[in-house]
């Protein structure tokens, strides 16, 4: 946390000067300058590192330039939409990669195997930003298909089974939050707020969703290939008892590593998600503040994903002692 | 019967009530723009996100129409007392949002105030005072005649002097001006205006009811609730029109004209701006600029019309000077004048045949299309042997960079506060001095004296038509001199659904007048 504590302070002079947002053009040097003086601005980077190190310890990381308000408070005010989002996209790959996983191991020549492998290396490659878009324009705005003519039956049926209506909420997390404690409001138990959550979701969900198709496919193809299967099989279990209770828990082991540090990474994917779908989380709010140069709120959004990323690598230890019994947390002897 | 009277009196006035205020108020609109207010101080900052709150929860005294004439607002009336002093007669009845009764000693606070804020203090400079005759008329009172008295009063949006004054529980002063961190008038408002403000979530939405006592009943706005939210992608910003998630966008980015004028949903509208934007060339760090043949020779070069239409893709007005069409500067007789082989002789003339080799630097995420403007510049130089080594950077890193004048060439954009041409000249072509701050922004270090004294006897000659001269004057000679290169004024777009009327509320200036929208 020190660390990064340090890099974030030493980059803010390359972020250019916080004082262009906040005064307008008119405004003469001098205002300017003592302005500056008054947000110690003008004091040597390690006079005000230790400043800020100082109040860091006691956890008062600043005010936001922009918002006027603690940055503790402002990210805590923006991050249950990113943890939504995180969460829901979470939902939507655990759902998908499993099942999908599996199958594709299980029956690698089959044909539905062969095109989710092959939509999965696409997808993969697919920029976040643009499959967003995309989303938009199909689900949000609705597209016509004109490219058959109209007047033939088959014709139109293909114009109209390929034209969508639109009408998915592209922007935002709607008016019908559901207050859940301090400063989470939700979007969990409303249509309307569940209807904002799917385009996002989805296109935070497509990034990392062909990740684990294809790792679990992998990971059981090997596992399938152990000798203790090949022992199960041989005793006459059924192939269902034998994937899916046998073979997936040792599948689900490197699954949960790489998991855990990927939770970490799709904080900071919400970035572009959040961008296009103006989602109000912690990913926007970040952006917003480098183009303003609001250092402080950088600083403690550094902090505050750093925090967040020792937590999850934590948290994935203590599951995988769960999953895993011959991981032994305590380091008693064996 | 006295009672059965009374009563059916009474009924009659609950029945008409809702009436007279304006009772067709029952619409919603949600509308998107890049950004969401700083804060409710207007006073904290000038920029034109808080002028368009300020026209929604406040009125001015006077406001600008769409053919830039000036509209009584909450000054019913103005007659000159002699050449320094305007008197105001004062609208009477008009309620604040708090249910105080607006004063004259309310716009004396709001004048006090606005000569205490940092961005507002520049603009009322030339006002020396101001009297208060009677509850309802005061004078404004300006060290030298000063002929822009009414744009400045554009500016005043009366406060609630009652509202914003003692002290909070923690004991501050409600009424402190804080450019950081949160003061009362940064979260709390009460001024006269359409619209309250009923719940805000910065940088997430604010939301805005229709102000059941307005006092302007003649006013046609039927909007009774507006959610405004901040988008700032964007494409998003268009999607989300197109996709009817809101009624009301602007800024529109011009690569998306096209997108909605298609749309069979959406209304389009799109009128010259007067933002003008321009190059400097800094005579200090080149030699050869120093030269007027040079400097001409580079206004030559640069095809202002083809960057309008290539770059812009005609969402720009080409410009030959500063002032745009409309302002008393405006020289209808000055044109762009591009002519390759014309820069190519007046080069060979100065004795540049041979070229030079400059740096120019312009921002990538200010202006629109900035950075490509920057370089097509850059290319149509090469035609005239000028090299130049061009760098674009994010604003936040640019705006320092122009401070310290650290390019030969810099690109700018200037809106003028005053709506006036004097304002251009002041900032950006004045002689350079330290302290007064005139000519801050003039990155080419370009110094007329006599160009400056005519500027200075035109701001205190408030006979418009001479006034008038003496700006056109100056631009032709600013012109003849070629002291910048000015490239275009940058449009400006709105869009709406079909059924949200917003012609007739928008404005060069850029303040929708969301009280009087009518959406069907």
């Amino acid at each position: 946390m020190f660390v990064i504590s340090v890099i974030a302070f030493a980059i803010q002079d390359g972020l250019g000067d916080p004082l262009q947002e906040m005064v307008g053009m008119s405004v003469s040097m001098e205002e300017r300058e003592a302005l500056r003086e008054e947000l110690g601005l003008n004091d040597p980077m390690v006079v005000q590192y230790l400043r800020f190190a100082g109040k860091a310890i006691q956890g008062d990381l600043g005010n936001s330039y922009f918002y006027g308000k603690p940055t503790l408070t402002v990210i805590a005010e923006h991050l249950p939409a990113t943890l939504e989002l995180v969460i829901g996209a979470s939902l939507i790959i655990m759902l998908l990669s499993v099942p999908i996983g599996v199958y594709a191991a299980i029956r690698p020549q089959a044909w539905l195997a062969k095109f989710f492998m092959g939509v999965s290396t696409v997808g993969i490659s697919i920029p976040v930003f643009l499959t967003a878009i995309v989303l938009i324009q199909i689900y949000s705005i609705g597209i016509t298909v004109e490219w058959f003519p109209a007047d033939t039956g088959w014709g139109q049926w293909l114009n109209g089974a390929l034209s969508t209506e639109g009408g998915m909420p592209s922007y935002g997390r709607g008016d019908d939050l559901t207050h859940l404690f301090g400063t989470w409001y939700s979007g969990f138990f409303t249509e309307l707020g569940l209807m904002h959550l799917v385009l996002p979701c989805v296109s935070l969900a497509s990034i990392m969703l062909p990740l684990f198709i294809r790792l679990i496919r992998a990971e059981m193809m090997e596992v399938l290939q152990s000798d203790y299967i090949r022992y199960a099989r041989a005793k006459g279990l059924s192939s269902a008892r034998i994937n899916f209770l046998h073979a997936l828990k040792n599948t689900m082991l490197p699954v949960i590593t790489v998991g855990g540090v990927q939770v970490g990474v799709m904080v900071a994917y919400t970035i572009l998600t959040e961008t296009v779908f103006q989602w109000p989380g912690v990913g926007l709010m970040f952006l917003e503040a480098i183009t303003r140069s609001d250092i402080p709120l950088i600083v403690a959004y550094l902090m505050v994903v750093g925090l967040i990323f020792v937590i999850t690598n934590t948290l994935v230890d203590l599951v995988y002692g769960l999953v895993n019994p011959t991981v032994k947390l305590t380091g008693k002897k064996a | 019967m006295k009672k059965l009277l009374a009563a059916f009196i009474g009924t009659m006035a609950l029945a008409t009530a809702p009436v007279a205020l304006s009772a067709e108020a029952t619409k919603e609109l949600k509308m998107a723009y890049d950004a969401d207010p700083v804060t409710l101080d207007i006073h904290e900052q000038l920029s034109g996100g808080i002028l368009q709150l300020s026209h929604m929860s406040f009125d001015p005294l006077v406001r600008w129409t769409q053919e830039l004439d000036f509209e009584p607002r909450l000054a019913e009336s103005w007659t000159r007392v002699d050449d320094k002093t305007m008197r105001f007669k004062l609208r009477e009845g008009v309620k604040f949002h708090s249910g105080n009764e607006l004063t004259a000693k309310d716009v004396k606070f709001t004048y006090d105030r606005l000569k205490e804020s940092q961005d507002f203090k520049a603009i009322f400079k030339p006002f020396s005072g101001i009297n208060i005759i009677d509850d309802y008329t005061f004078e404004l009172v300006t060290s030298e005649p000063f002929p822009l008295l009414l744009n400045t009063a554009t500016y005043i949006f009366p406060l609630d002097s009652e509202f914003y004054s003692g002290e909070t529980e923690d004991g501050k002063m409600k009424g402190a001006i804080l450019k950081h961190g949160n003061s009362f008038a940064s979260d709390n408002l009460s001024g006269t205006g359409p619209y309250r403000v009923t719940s805000r979530q910065q940088g997430v939405r604010m939301e805005f009811e229709r102000f059941a006592n307005y006092w302007d009943e003649e006013s046609p706005g039927n909007v009774k609730k507006i959610v405004l939210t901040p988008i700032k992608e964007n494409n998003t910003r268009v999607s989300a029109l197109l996709s009817g998630g809101v009624d009301f966008i602007a800024p529109v980015p011009p690569t998306d004209l096209d997108r909605i004028k298609r749309d069979k949903n959406s209304d389009l509208v799109t009128m010259s701006g007067t933002r003008i934007i321009m190059f400097h060339m800094n005579q200090d760090r080149v030699e050869a600029f120093k030269n007027p043949k040079v400097r001409q020779a580079v206004a030559y070069a640069i095809n202002q019309e083809g960057i309008a239409a290539k770059i812009m893709k005609g969402f720009a007005t080409p410009a030959a000077q500063l002032s745009p069409a409309g302002y008393q500067g405006y020289n209808e007789s000055l044109k762009p004048r591009y002519d390759v082989k014309k820069a190519q002789e007046l080069m060979k003339e100065a004795g540049y045949e041979d070229g030079f080799t400059i740096t120019m630097m312009a921002p990538n995420n200010r202006y629109v299309n900035d950075d490509k403007i920057a370089q097509a510049a850059a290319a149509m130089l090469a035609r005239i042997n000028i090299k130049v080594d061009l760098k674009t950077l994010p604003k936040a890193q640019y705006w320092p960079e122009f401070d310290n004048r650290s390019g030969d060439m810099m690109l700018i954009g200037w809106h003028a506060d005053t709506e006036d041409s004097a304002n251009f000249y002041e900032f950006l072509t004045f002689c350079t001095e330290a302290g007064s701050g005139a000519g801050q922004y003039n990155a080419g270090n370009y110094c007329n004296p006599e160009i400056d004294a005519l500027v200075a006897k035109a701001n205190v000659e408030t006979d418009i038509e001479k006034r008038t001269a003496m700006l056109q004057e100056v631009e032709q000679r600013l012109y003849d001199d070629a002291a910048f290169v000015p490239l275009h004024w940058q449009d400006l777009a709105w869009a709406s659904k079909k059924n949200v009327k917003i012609e007739p509320i928008l404005n060069v200036m850029n303040f929708p007048y969301l009280g009087d929208l009518i959406v069907e």
